[in-house]
């Protein structure tokens, strides 16, 4: 992957990721000096959609699954936590196994079907999959259909509504990335996720020593299903509105963008990927309305010059020398 | 259910097959022999349609727009072609994703920012706006069957270019094998800028015929790009006949799909539910049909590519 | 996108009195849809709304008023967030706009905890004005069944026996099917839900023809009316089968489809020809402005600046938060459809007419009232609005 020799390149993301961390971990303390409540209100969406993007980053960057239908979990996440508020269940304890296994099971089912085709083909077939579970969203008429549905508070943790307070939300969503962020490092360094990495450049070979690597990518892609999963369960807490816009194609778009934008096999880059397409959406768009002149000439620019995302930008990041 | 709905509805179905394969051929074409995923191509049929919206108001006529419009989508093409897509062929796909949604972005916005956001209209040409009475109260509007009917034209075309021809060889052998065409001499640049200003002209093509029935306002190529990557997959990528096929298939399925799904649910379930369920399960027919297609055929109904 | 719009009136009071700088002011978060396809309906409530402010002199109550126009995207979440930006970081005194209700239920909550007064300019989903309805939430607009029953009543009244209704598949297009069927007591033949955002409706255009029922009733709104309007003249039915619509003909898609909607009719509250002072000048004010004619859209958040210029008159200002939502719930101002009074749920009671597409002498394409349908009409939810 590259030139770099392995503890280089570990211990750069480790900086890095620390710089990150520790810059998210600080923000409400500084926002509480400067008086500003809304920058926290705002990383939390940065959050969420950063574990979003770690998800993706695991199946895109690593085992080469360009799943364009992956807004459907984080759709499927926020509806499993606001249909069961609206049933009068609102502790973590039900709310979240439920809506690991509602995307788990997803995950399996259409990752199983999706992992017999390749490349531009997945991307299809994932997409379909997506829509599909779009389309169901919009006919829930009970739940409001098109209109989404209000969630009148947020997730009890053993009965208490500790998550609405701000600050307390803040940090368990940090809480939820730092591990979504571990996880798929470990995933990564794993035997498991050297055979992933394998498979993306040499099926082959993998075959010829005997491993099938379907077992494989199956369970990577429940895993970063079930991971969009929780941002989606997160999301819907942090809006306390749930709609079928969350799994709209566009923003399974808008996912692969973050990843790809923040840089290709970096699991950092996911993150900042994530935070600076927000970040320019919210920056630009207060600049003009006509703010999307200006940031599709950005996207195209970091493509040319910008080899390997975002993250190569970065100082002393620049991926093969 | 009469004979006469179902044979109205096949011919909505040809019709909406037929633009989806002039957006499709170019979109197959480029993918196929350059290899280069193009989202910007909803775009370019988009702007087939504003530009001949704007050559109207210069000329007057259906056909003066339609010329300016041509001229005027290929020149953006090659432009397009020699400023940003050119320098992505051998990359990453997913890095021509990003290029070319950023394309996308900015020339929607574009468009607003010179048109405004108010929808437009192309008023059809006064020798096709008659209608023929096909059932009793129904006329047809003769405008659709011309549709349908240059719709096969373009294809006939194709057809003959790509398997009658030098540059269609090339392009086969270049859809087949790009490296090898290039080893052997071929100036594989210049084959690249022929295919891509082609598939251009052909979304354009599209956008303006679509522009007299079909709304013209900002950002409506996204969603016909989406169906056409559906057709292009379906057919099987870099196969013109694939994507005929599939175009006529996914044109005829969304179409009897919409018209008789909601009917077939009322057998099965009660009105109120089959009302919830029907129109749902319509939408999301073709991309049922696209899943069942890759689960049975991993490639498309007509691969192209060796192994 | 956000633009900070101050009328080049107050800059100049305040060059000439440097006293006016310390005044009071007023800064309100205007929100509504000003990109995709439906871009152009934010657009006509938010031209509305900003003529409103010019109109009082860039001073609505006599504050030095600054609108901040922010883009939802028509993304309920994104939406989200920026309305947090504006109550949080910008901490706006009031928010105003919303074209799409599912805009209108994600940012809902946010609104109404912070009790920040909001005056709609189009969205009226049913829980709002039901079972979950606020002091603090006014609109000038309608609750979203209101032109769907009208409908209903003049099909029922016009003797038709045997209908087809048509609306996309979303709540919206349901709701309005529900709303019609409230009053129309007769046949319907068929129902038929679309995909939202549909181009082509040559299947539903031939069913229709088979089925020959005595009118059609739909609610295809933007883009997907034009192109309904467009395919029914061409199919040849415009003349053959009445057509009724709501938000389907008006004037964001006469532009787009001219001749193929003339004398096809909707329902709705105010159309530019109803006969009223205020009116006259508003819809001449408004087109000398812009150059195009205003829809219901532009007169709804027309009215709502000048219902919080009235409000803040009669309130005193914006320091009392009670008075000014008292003084509001009065609704002390000329409306330029006419009749207006706010109901418990502070839902508009006001009239409904039937409207045509007509020709204007000028060669604009615009509606005119047909005839009123309701008088004074109250919506359907308030009774389960629990108002403290």
């Amino acid at each position: 992957m590259s030139t770099q020799s392995a503890p280089a390149r570990l211990s750069r993301e480790l900086i890095g990721a620390l710089i990150v961390f520790a810059l998210f971990a600080g923000l409400p303390i500084l926002a509480d000096a400067m008086g500003d409540t809304f920058v926290v209100f705002f990383t939390i969406r940065i959050m969420v959609f950063a574990i979003a993007a770690v998800s993706l980053s695991l199946i895109l960057g690593y085992g080469a699954m360009v799943s364009f239908g992956h807004a459907a979990y984080l759709g499927l996440g926020a509806y499993c936590v606001a249909i069961l508020a609206e049933h009068g269940i609102w502790d973590v304890t039900v709310s979240l196994p439920v809506t690991l296994a509602v995307c788990g099971l997803f995950a399996l089912v259409t990752g199983a079907i999706s992992l017999k085709t390749r490349g531009v083909y997945f991307i299809m077939i994932t997409l379909a999959f997506g829509q599909m579970a779009y389309y169901t969203a919009t006919s829930l008429s009970a739940y409001g259909g098109d209109d989404g549905l209000t969630m009148w508070g947020r997730t009890e943790i053993l009965g208490s509504t500790a998550l609405g307070d701000r600050t307390v939300f803040y940090y368990v969503v940090l809480g939820c990335l730092l591990t979504c962020y571990l996880l798929a490092r470990m995933i990564v360094a794993s035997r498991f996720g050297r055979v992933l990495q394998g498979a993306k450049q040499s099926e082959m070979r993998l075959r010829a020593i005997g491993i099938d690597p379907y077992a494989y990518r199956l369970i990577a892609y429940v895993i970063a299903g079930m991971m969009a999963g929780l941002a989606g369960a997160l999301l819907a807490n942090a809006a306390e509105f749930v709609s079928p816009a969350y799994m709209s194609w566009h923003r399974s778009g808008e996912l692969i963008v973050m990843v790809v934008l923040g840089g290709l096999g970096s699991l950092l880059g996911a993150i900042v990927g994530a935070a600076s397409f927000l970040v320019l959406e919210e920056v630009l768009s207060h600049f003009t309305e006509h703010w999307r002149l200006i940031f599709g000439p950005f996207l195209v620019l970091v493509v040319l010059f910008g080899r390997g995302g975002l993250i190569s930008l970065l100082p002393g990041g620049r991926k093969n020398g | 259910m009469s004979a006469t709905l179902f044979a109205v509805q096949t011919l909505n179905g040809l019709q909406l097959g037929i633009l989806l394969f002039l957006i499709a051929a170019g979109l197959t074409l480029v993918f196929g022999v350059m290899d280069f995923i193009n989202l910007a191509h909803g775009v370019q049929y988009m702007l087939g349609a504003y530009l001949a919206v704007a050559g109207y108001a210069i000329t007057g006529t259906f056909w003066g727009a339609m010329l300016i419009a041509l001229v005027g989508a290929l020149v953006v093409g090659l432009l397009l072609e020699a400023l940003i897509f050119r320098h992505l062929y051998d990359r990453d796909h997913l890095d021509q994703v990003l290029a070319t949604f950023g394309v996308i972005l900015f020339l929607n916005e574009a468009v607003k920012v010179i048109w405004g956001a108010a929808p437009l209209t192309l008023p059809m040409p006064d020798l096709l706006s008659g209608s023929i009475e096909i059932m009793d109260g129904l006329l047809y509007p003769v405008y659709r069957i011309a549709l349908i009917v240059a719709g096969l034209a373009v294809a006939a075309l194709l057809y003959v270019l790509v398997s009658k021809t030098r540059a269609g060889m090339l392009v086969r052998a270049g859809a087949t094998n790009a490296p090898m065409v290039s080893a052997l001499g071929v100036d594989i640049r210049r084959l690249f800028m022929l295919v891509f200003g082609f598939g251009t002209m052909l979304a354009g093509f599209a956008g303006i015929l679509a522009a007299p029935i079909l709304v013209v306002e900002p950002g409506m190529g996204d969603n016909l790009l989406i169906l056409a990557f559906v057709v292009i997959v379906i057919g099987g990528i870099g196969s013109i006949r694939g994507a005929f096929l599939a175009a006529l298939i996914v044109g005829l399925v969304d179409t009897l799909g919409r018209g008789f799904a909601t009917d077939i649910a009322k057998l099965l379930l009660s009105p109120s539910a089959a009302n919830d369920v029907g129109p749902a399960i319509a939408s999301m027919l073709i991309y049922i049909l696209m899943a069942g297609v890759l689960f049975f055929r991993p490639t498309g109904l007509f691969p192209v590519r060796g192994g | 996108m956000k633009r900070i719009i101050t009328a080049a009136v107050t800059a100049a009071a305040v060059g000439l009195y440097g006293a006016a700088a310390q005044a009071e002011s007023l800064k309100i978060g205007f929100l509504a849809t000003l990109s995709g396809p439906p871009a152009v309906l934010g657009q006509h409530m938010r031209d509305g709304f900003l003529l409103g402010v010019k109109q009082a002199g860039g001073k609505l109550g006599g504050l030095d008023t600054e609108v901040i126009v922010v883009d939802d995207e028509l993304k309920p979440d994104g939406a989200l967030t920026k309305v947090r930006g504006l109550l949080e970081r910008d901490q706006v005194d009031m928010m105003a706009g919303v074209v799409f209700s599912n805009v209108m239920m994600a940012v809902y909550k946010p609104i109404i905890d912070s009790e920040t007064i909001f005056v709609g300019g189009n969205a009226g989903p049913s829980p709002i004005a039901g079972r979950a309805c606020s002091p603090y939430f006014f609109t000038t607009s309608y609750q979203n069944d209101q032109n769907h029953e009208a409908m209903g009543k003049y099909a029922e009244d016009a003797g038709y026996k045997r209908m087809i209704v048509m609306a996309p598949n979303y709540q919206a297009g349901k709701d309005s099917i529900a709303g019609f069927k409230r009053h129309f007591k007769g046949e319907i033949v068929d129902e038929l839900y679309t995909k939202l955002g549909q181009l082509d409706f040559s299947s539903e255009i031939t069913r229709i023809a088979a089925a020959k029922p005595d009118a059609i009733f739909t609610f295809m709104p933007g883009g997907m009316g034009v192109n309904l309007v467009k395919q029914y003249a061409q199919a040849g039915l415009a003349g053959e089968i009445p057509f009724l619509s709501a938000f389907t003909v008006d004037e964001t898609t006469l532009p787009a489809t001219q001749d193929a909607a003339l004398g096809l009719q909707a329902g709705a509250q105010w159309a530019p020809n109803l006969d009223n002072a205020a009116n006259k000048e508003f819809v001449a004010a408004f087109e000398a402005e812009y150059g195009y004619a205003p829809a219901t859209y532009a007169a709804q958040g027309y009215d709502a600046a000048r219902l919080i210029d009235a409000a803040l008159k009669k309130a005193g200002g914006k320091g009392d938060k009670q008075a000014l939502m008292a003084a509001l719930k009065e609704a002390p101002f000329e409306s330029v459809r006419g009749d207006f009074t706010f109901n418990t749920n502070n839902f508009p009671i006001q009239d409904v007419y039937v409207v045509k597409a007509v020709k204007r002498d000028d060669g604009k394409y615009v509606t005119e009232t047909v005839e009123k349908v309701f008088d004074d009409k109250v919506d359907a939810y308030v009774d389960e609005c629990r108002m403290n």
